[in-house]
This record gives structure tokens, C-alpha cells and sequence, in this order.
């Protein structure tokens, strides 16, 4: 049991802590896998130091959406981050917003990042707000689905409940629709995340691009909290998909200091096997053509949806 | 000051300034401030009379004279709402129109539009709390008649006119169906009486019901704008002047959903769960294909009537759910989906307003609706900048705007659907839910669009470099709403009691909206089987606020040096000009590739070559997409009935002789039916 301040400025802090991390050994792994050495796993923590320190340039054609948009969009994926459990149910500011209210709080940080896009008066920049817009717009169904499948097994969209109720089970928790609705996630985790088949992360080529095209007119410190807003939504994008599917060794409210240390190893693990299977697909795959992305992602929709189905038959609704 | 004085007060004020428009017509500035202030006060006592209504008693007035001509007024809890939503829209828009028309001073005659506002609103206020079908209908067609002139006070263009022609064609046949539904009614109860369309209700047979179901959806399904009878919004809310587009989108089609509410659960007790199917799956669809053609329409105007659809389909998942709930015995559920559907309803009615208000005040500066030709506006009108992205931020519903609020509260709706324990209701609820999130992850790509596209970067054309900020009173009219859209999204633990007391009032059911600390609220729990569902829009409003708070001190106290600034990134390109900005049309692109199945987009494409085919001289792009409702749907029939009234010219032989005889004929023939005892 500890106290509500301390329990927020915690998870601020291993939020803040672990997702350049989380970004060092994804790039790792995918070095690994693409037989390199690759920059070491606490490169990103160098990079946005570095950045911190370094003087933005601004186009002149900018308004004050463009200085306000990288803070808005992280204080939103922030306030987000409060809302979903990462290595304990327990969250003192877990009543202001469930599931939905996280989905929407990240489109809240997408809408602005994808204006600041469009305000340098450069093609790249729509082009990757469009894009960005486009593949939201995609993805946003199969993501209602998916949530509905796992809020109609456990009767919350909480999610501070959601972990508790499904670790509680144990595991009759892998029931088929748990299994189908995390399918269909992974691969939205893929499009939100920005990864190999929908956008490459690390593609230098403008007319490739789809998030970095957007972000191109930064620099400097705006440049750290575009990027660090980033990595911060990819760390929550994998706590929702291991804390909602795979919630156990999670903490409760009850645990004491050793179990919560326990629950954060177990976080770290599970966070570090999602990002392994990222690199495993983003390592497999092409980038593929975005308009080839609908298929993609009515999979994803086709999925959920049989995950939902499958709920309604096993409960014999 | 008696309940009972205010109503006549209201009525009264709005006659003043339809008056004092006609008295004042010669001299624009004093008839402009007479008018539309008088409709300002008018409308602040009507948001006094409505909410004593709704806290209150019911009103009732009656004018009756004789045993014949029965006619009064009748205003409960519903009927108040729907005031209360006109007066909100009309105080704002009101001011907003003092400064609006200074555009048209000189060119165009403002005490006609003054007078034709001013009855306009009170036809609308008539048409929500008559008590009699007769009355009714001659308000409603006073209000669709006044709106048509409304829609072509512009008359001299000649898309105006055919704007005017679609809506006065469509809005007539919609009243004929609305009669068909009350005559099956009356001949029930034998009396023109709303009061005695309930018991009618109950006793009419299942057929009748269900005709009377058909007639009523159609007939205001028409007005409200439901696809696939939502043809002439698209033209008329775009072609009115925008203060009026204000209106129509904001409040006008909403009585439409008051009618529609009042029928349904009132006079035909909601008694059948596939009414609320139908319901259901018409609001989905509107919803998805009128943000579909939002998305790709540079028409700004256009563009947020589309939109107007869309929101008009989220309203009716929200009762079509609550219709269905209601038909299985589930009133806190019923009860909880149309609280959703009102709310939503009163933030459309707020954010349109605000957003028609900010294409008005572009189009002002402007003089052009055409979004490719916007561009930089954030520069030249800040002030409406920050006001018109207030309300694009709702109707995207992004958190914590009032958008969401309603947004969050309709899904909510939609996933209890798993208390009925069937699996039918269950999976086309669901996959509402779905096209609803589509619906609001397009709402965010459209209006990203407008806002990126209109206000940001530099100015595509002389007219958005020329342009100048609103005028106070237009700034006024659209702050109240702005201010609202951050208030609805924010303070719902002032709302929702508001909107229970009128979603019982047809519903019927006691469990209430609980409200814990730090302005939570939670589902009723008679609703759910487990757990609580809770959100509380101050506290991620305070959230976001302070890390924001704390990651501008971080940027800013960092910042020692003067930022330096630089051209925008092009390739190595020199200076970019407005011609390399991305285009609104290239923007919604993607979707017009994705669902190229419904816009059937035509393009032609024409260059022309100097001395080698690899230098292009001049190039020329066009690129059209097809209303497919329009030209698949209302095309044929338009047809049929032109090519069969063209045959039926023979009779017409521009002969009065010939006339004569017809007359004559009919009246023969109507004897001999007379003496042969055909009517009784």
C-alpha cells in the first residue's frame, strides 16, 4: 500500500524511464536480427539528452499551434499513461477515464501532432498528417471492437479493473475471444506504433514517410518531446496489450514493497517480449503500400469481430 | 414574475423585433441592432422559462374558442428541452448576427432577413409546444416556408435558387407523411388533440402502429436530414446566409428529433424493439455516409452540413439503442441511452452553431467558401481562430471537449447493450459502435482538415491574405459558444441531472446518474452487473493542464538564446511558397481511395506540351465524386414522374373551352357519386 502522490509520481517516472529504454532494445533486437552490432540499447536516452540541449529551428511560416502542439500531444499521452495500469491495478487517478477515454486521449495528442503537420506550409507535412489521419481512421473500428470483446468479458471498460478481474482469473483468462481480441490488437498496437508493414520508423525518405513526415519541421528541444511523447505512447500502446491479456503478476493494492518490485521485473519482461515480437515482424515484413493497408487492417476488424462473436456463443448470449 | 407571463413575454419580443425589422427597414445599422437584439432578449427569457418548465410544472395554455377550433400550447419537460436548445442557439447566433450583417448593409435588404429570423424562430418555438395537429402543422409549415425564404435570401445566385427549389420539395413531401401519421392517429382517438394521441396509441392495431411508425420516420426522418432523405440539407444549410445555416444546422433539424422522440416513445410507447432496429441502423448509416462526404468536400459550408448528418446519426444510435432497450423493459437503460442522445444533441446544437458561425465570419473576411483558397487565417483573425478550433476539438470529440463527453456516453450506451443477454441486439449494437468510432475517427480527419487546411500555413489565394478578424459582435456570438463547448464537455455533473429529468419524463425510470468526488460520474449501477464505469472530464482537463504546465517551463526557461528561424524544409527546393502547401483535396485523398466503391470518383486530366513531350506547359486536373443516393436513388424517380407528366400534356390543349368542359365533367361525376348515396 502506497500513498496516492507517491503511486502518480511513480508511474510517471517509470513511464518516463523505460520507454526510451523500451525503443533501445527494439532497435536492438531488430540489429540483432539484421546480423549488426547496432547503437547500443541506452542510445535514445543520448539522443533526446543531446537534443535537450540543442536550440530548435523554426520555419517561418509557423503559428503557435506549432509551439504548442508537441506540448499538448505529451501531455496528453501523459495523462493517458495515468490511466492505464502498468505494474500495479492501484491507480489513484485511474477513476477519471476508462479504455475509451485512453483511445481518445491518444487521438487528442495524434490530431494535434498532425496539425502542427500541416502548419510549416511544407507538402511532407500534410502528407504525413493525411496519412497519419488515414490509417487512425482505419484502425479506429477494429480498436472499438476489440475493446467492446474484452469490456463485455469482464462487464467494465475500467482498466484498472479489467487487469485486476483477469489476473484474479488466473488462467481461465485465455479464453478464445481474449485470444482473438489480442490478434487483432497486436496488429493495431503495429499501425498506432507506427512500425513495419504501416510506416517504417526508421525510413530517411520523405515520400515514405508517415509519422516522421509530420514531426520534419522539428528540431531541438521540440524534437525531444515529439520524440519522448512517441516512444511514451509505444511503452503504453504494449502495457494496454500486456496488462489487458496477459495481466498476470501484476500488483494489487494490498501488495507490499517486494511485491511490487516483482510485479515491475514481470512488467519489464512482458513489455520486452512484445517489443521481441515487433522486431520479429518488423524484421520479416516490407513496408507495404498504403493503400494495400485497408487489407491489413479489416483483418484486424475481422478479428475483433470474431472475437466478439465468439464471446456471444461462448457466454450463449 | 409568474412562469406564465414569460411565454407570452418571449412570443412578444420575438414580434418586436420582426417588427421593428419591417419599421427600421430602410436604415440598415438601426434595424440590424433592434431586430436581432430583441431576439437576444427574447431568447434569454426563454432560457429562463425553460428551465422553470423543467425544474417545475408543465405549462399549458389553451386558446380554444368554441367546441371546434381547439388549439393551446403544451410545454413539459421534453418541449422545454428543445426551447432551452433554440433560446442557447438564438441568444448566441443573435449577437453573432448583429456584426454578421454588416456584410450584407447596402447590398441586400436587412429588414427582410431581421423579419424573416425573428418569425422564423418563433414558428420553431410554436412547433415544439403546440398541443394540437391541426396548429401543428400550420406552425411547422410556417417554419419550413420561413426557412426556405431564409435559404434564399441570396437569391440572385442561381445555386441558391435550386438549393430553395430541392429543400421546399423535399420538406413538403416529408409534411405529407407527418400528416399521414397524425390522420392515422386521429382516426383513432377521433380528436386532433396531441393529448389523446397516447391512449390512441395504445389501442390502435399493430399495422396501424407500425404504418403510423413508417409515416412519422419518414415524414420527420426528412427534416432531420436522414440518409437517404437527407438530399436537400447538403444544398439549402450551405446556400442560407451562414447566421441562418446556424440555426437550421443547430436547432432546426432538431425538432425534427423532438417530433420524432414525442411519436415514438410517447404516442406509440416505443412498444416494438425492431422500430428501435430501424432507428438504430438509419442513424449508423447517416452517420458514416455523411461524414464519408464530409470528408472529401472543399465547400466549407457544405462540408459542416454533411457533417450536420453525420451528427444527426450519432443522436438517433443514441435513441434507436434507447428505443430498443425501452421495447425490452430495460428503462435505466432506455433511460441512459437517451440521456446520451440529448446530450449529444444539445453540444451539436452548439458546436454546429459555433462552427457555421466561423465559416460565416470566414466567408466574411473572405468572401469565399472554398477551403483550397484559405490558408494562413490563424494570422490574420487569431481571435476566431482560437474560437472556431474550440469547436473543431468538439465535434472531433477529443477530450475534454463536449464531443467526447457525448461520444463516451453513447458508447457506454451502446456496450450495455450486453444486458439484454441476446445475442442479436448484442452484435448489431456492436457493430453500430464500430462505424460510430469509423464515424468519429473520420469527424477528427475532416475537421483537421478544415482547421489545418483553412487557418494554418500560408494563404493559397489574395483573399485569405486580405482577410481581417470578425467584429465584436460576431467574436460575442461565437465566444458564448465556445465558451459552452469547454463548459458541456467539463461540467457534466450539472448536465446530466438536467437531461435525466427530461429522459425520465418519457422514459420512465428513477435510477439516477451517480456523482462521486472530484466530479466523477458512474453508470447507474441498476444498469450494470459489476463494476463501475466512471469518467471525470475536470480531472483529465487538470491533468493535461499541468503537464502541460510543467513541460512549457521546462521548454521555455531552457531557452535562453531567440529561437532561430529558417524557410521550411523542401527538398533542398528554394523558398516555398502557398503553391507547394499540401491541398485539402490531396488531405482527405486516402479516403476518397479507400471507399472509392461509394464516391466513384471521375478525374480528367488534361497537359499541354512545349516542344518535348517530358516539358509540360500547362496542366489541368479535375476530379469529381458522385452523390450515389442522389443519382441512383432520387434520379430514377425524378424521371419516371417527369417523363409520365410529359404524356399526360395531351389533355392540355390551351383551349378554355376544353377546361370548361373538364370542370364540368368532374362536377357531373361528382353528383352522380353524391345521388348514389357513395358518401355517407
Amino acid at each position: 500500500m502506497i500513498p496516492a502522490l507517491l503511486s502518480v509520481i511513480l508511474q510517471i517516472f517509470i513511464i518516463l524511464a523505460l520507454s526510451p529504454l523500451l525503443s533501445g532494445i527494439i532497435k536492438k533486437i531488430k540489429a540483432f536480427f539484421q546480423i549488426r552490432q547496432g547503437p547500443s540499447i541506452f542510445q535514445p536516452y543520448y539522443d533526446i539528452a543531446k537534443l535537450l540541449k540543442k536550440d530548435s529551428v523554426i520555419s517561418q511560416n509557423v503559428s503557435w499551434i506549432f509551439h504548442a502542439a508537441p506540448i499538448i500531444s505529451f501531455a496528453a499521452v501523459m495523462t493517458a499513461g495515468l490511466l492505464i495500469p502498468i505494474y500495479i491495478t492501484q491507480l489513484p487517478l485511474g477513476f477519471a477515464g476508462d479504455l475509451i477515454a485512453v483511445v481518445y486521449l491518444f487521438a487528442l495528442a495524434r490530431f494535434f501532432t498532425a496539425l502542427a503537420s500541416l502548419d510549416a506550409g511544407s507538402s511532407f507535412g500534410g502528407m504525413g498528417g493525411s496519412r497519419e489521419m488515414f490509417v487512425a481512421a482505419m484502425v479506429e473500428p477494429a480498436l472499438m471492437l476489440s475493446i467492446f470483446a474484452v469490456a463485455l468479458n469482464v462487464g467494465s471498460t475500467n482498466l484498472s479493473y479489467i487487469s485486476q478481474t483477469l489476473s484474479g482469473m488466473g488462467l481461465d483468462a485465455l479464453s478464445p475471444y481474449q485470444i482473438l481480441a489480442f490478434v487483432a490488437l497486436f496488429i493495431i498496437a503495429i499501425a498506432e506504433t507506427g512500425r513495419i508493414p504501416v510506416d517504417n520508423p526508421s525510413t530517411h525518405l520523405e515520400l515514405t514517410m508517415i509519422h516522421e513526415a509530420m514531426i520534419l519541421e522539428y528540431s531541438g528541444k521540440q524534437l525531444a518531446i515529439v520524440e519522448l511523447g512517441a516512444m511514451v505512447k509505444q511503452l503504453l500502446v504494449y502495457s494496454l496489450l500486456a496488462n489487458i491479456f496477459f495481466p498476470w503478476g501484476i500488483a494489487s493494492a494490498e501488495s507490499g514493497i517486494a511485491a511490487l518490485a516483482i510485479a515491475l521485473v514481470v512488467y519489464i519482461i512482458k513489455i520486452v517480449i512484445i517489443g521481441l515480437t515487433m522486431a520479429v515482424v518488423e524484421t520479416s515484413n516490407a513496408k507495404w503500400r498504403l493503400f494495400r493497408l485497408p487489407d491489413l487492417l479489416s483483418i484486424s476488424l475481422m478479428f475483433s469481430f470474431l472475437a466478439l462473436v465468439s464471446f456471444i456463443i461462448v457466454k450463449g448470449g | 414574475m409568474s412562469v406564465n407571463y414569460l411565454f407570452p413575454g418571449i412570443i412578444a419580443f420575438y414580434l418586436i423585433g420582426a417588427a421593428s425589422a419591417v419599421i427600421f427597414n430602410k436604415k440598415d445599422a438601426i434595424c440590424a441592432y433592434t431586430s436581432f437584439t430583441s431576439a437576444a432578449i427574447a431568447a434569454l427569457l426563454g432560457i429562463i422559462f425553460s428551465i422553470s418548465v423543467i425544474f417545475g410544472d408543465t405549462f399549458s395554455f389553451d386558446l380554444s374558442t368554441g367546441s371546434y377550433l381547439k388549439f393551446g400550447f403544451f410545454i413539459d419537460r421534453l418541449s422545454a428541452f428543445f426551447i432551452l436548445v433554440i433560446s442557447i442557439s438564438v441568444f448566441a447566433v443573435s449577437i453573432y448576427s448583429i456584426g454578421f450583417v454588416r456584410e450584407y448593409f447596402g447590398k441586400k435588404n436587412i429588414g427582410y432577413l431581421g423579419f424573416l429570423y425573428n418569425i422564423f424562430i418563433i414558428s420553431m418555438i410554436l412547433v415544439a409546444s403546440a398541443d394540437n395537429a391541426v396548429m401543428f402543422l400550420i406552425v411547422w409549415e410556417l417554419m419550413s416556408v420561413v426557412s426556405y425564404f431564409l435559404v434564399v435570401y441570396e437569391h440572385e445566385k442561381p445555386e441558391t435558387r435550386k438549393a430553395g427549389f430541392i429543400y421546399i420539395v423535399m420538406t413538403h413531401i416529408g409534411t405529407g407523411f407527418i400528416m399521414m401519421s397524425f390522420l392515422i392517429f386521429v382516426g383513432t382517438s377521433g380528436s386532433f388533440s396531441f393529448g389523446t394521441f397516447a391512449e390512441a396509441g395504445k389501442t390502435m392495431t399493430p399495422l396501424l402502429k407500425d404504418l403510423a411508425f413508417i409515416f412519422a420516420l419518414i415524414g420527420f426522418g426528412t427534416k432531420a436530414g436522414i440518409v437517404p432523405l437527407h438530399i436537400w440539407l447538403p444544398y439549402a444549410h450551405p446556400e442560407a446566409p451562414s447566421n441562418v445555416s446556424a440555426l437550421m444546422s443547430g436547432v432546426m433539424i432538431k425538432i425534427a428529433i423532438f417530433m420524432l422522440i414525442r411519436v415514438f416513445f410517447e404516442f406509440l410507447g416505443a412498444s416494438q424493439a425492431w422500430w428501435g432496429y430501424v432507428v438504430l441502423v438509419l442513424g449508423t448509416l447517416s452517420a458514416i455516409l455523411g461524414i464519408l462526404y464530409a470528408v472529401v468536400e472543399s465547400d466549407i459550408k457544405r462540408m459542416l452540413a454533411f457533417s450536420s448528418i453525420e451528427n444527426i446519426g450519432i443522436i438517433l444510435i443514441g435513441i434507436g439503442a434507447s428505443m430498443i432497450f425501452f421495447a425490452s423493459g430495460k428503462t435505466v437503460l432506455a433511460s441512459i441511452a437517451a440521456i446520451a442522445a440529448l446530450y449529444h444533441l444539445l453540444n451539436h446544437s452548439i458546436f454546429k452553431g459555433l462552427l457555421f458561425m466561423g465559416a460565416g465570419s470566414i466567408l466574411y473576411s473572405t468572401h469565399t467558401k472554398n477551403i483550397e483558397e484559405l490558408g494562413g487565417l490563424i494570422k490574420k483573425m487569431p481571435k476566431s481562430a482560437i474560437l472556431i478550433l474550440i469547436g473543431v476539438l468538439s465535434i472531433a470529440a477529443l477530450p475534454p471537449f463536449s464531443g467526447f463527453m457525448s461520444e463516451w456516453l453513447t458508447f457506454q450506451s451502446l456496450l450495455l447493450g450486453f444486458n439484454l443477454n441476446e445475442s442479436f441486439p448484442m452484435i448489431i449494437l456492436s457493430i453500430s459502435a464500430a462505424i460510430l468510432a469509423l464515424t468519429g475517427a473520420l469527424a477528427a480527419y475532416c475537421f483537421l482538415k478544415f482547421f489545418g487546411i483553412g487557418f494554418l500555413a500560408l494563404p493559397r489565394s489574395k483573399h485569405a491574405e486580405h482577410a481581417k478578424e470578425a467584429n465584436t459582435p460576431m467574436l460575442i456570438g461565437m465566444g458564448i459558444f465556445a465558451t459552452l463547448s469547454i463548459l458541456l464537455g467539463i461540467l457534466p455533473f450539472y448536465v446530466l441531472p438536467v437531461l435525466e429529468r427530461i429522459a425520465t419524463s418519457f422514459t420512465g425510470n428513477l435510477d439516477s446518474f451517480t456523482f462521486g468526488n472530484f466530479a466523477t460520474f458512474s453508470i447507474p449501477s441498476g444498469a450494470i452487473s459489476s463494476e463501475i464505469i466512471s469518467l471525470s472530464t475536470p480531472v483529465i482537463l487538470a491533468i493535461i493542464v499541468i503537464f502541460m504546465l510543467i513541460l512549457s517551463m521546462i521548454l521555455f526557461l531552457n531557452n535562453r538564446k531567440k529561437q532561430p528561424v529558417y524557410e521550411t524544409w523542401g527538398c533542398g527546393q528554394p523558398v516555398s511558397t502557398s503553391r507547394n502547401e499540401y491541398t485539402a483535396t490531396a488531405f482527405s485523398k486516402p479516403v476518397q481511395v479507400w471507399f472509392k466503391n461509394l464516391y466513384r470518383p471521375a478525374r480528367e486530366t488534361e497537359a499541354t506540351y512545349s516542344t518535348s513531350p517530358f516539358l509540360k506547359e500547362s496542366f489541368k486536373f479535375e476530379s469529381n465524386i458522385e452523390q450515389v443516393i442522389e443519382q441512383y436513388l432520387y434520379e430514377p424517380v425524378v424521371d419516371f414522374v417527369l417523363t409520365r407528366s410529359r404524356k399526360l400534356l395531351i389533355i392540355r390543349t390551351g383551349s378554355i373551352h376544353t377546361y370548361l368542359s373538364y370542370i364540368f365533367g368532374v362536377l357531373v361525376i361528382l353528383f352522380m357519386y353524391v345521388i348514389a348515396g357513395g358518401s355517407s
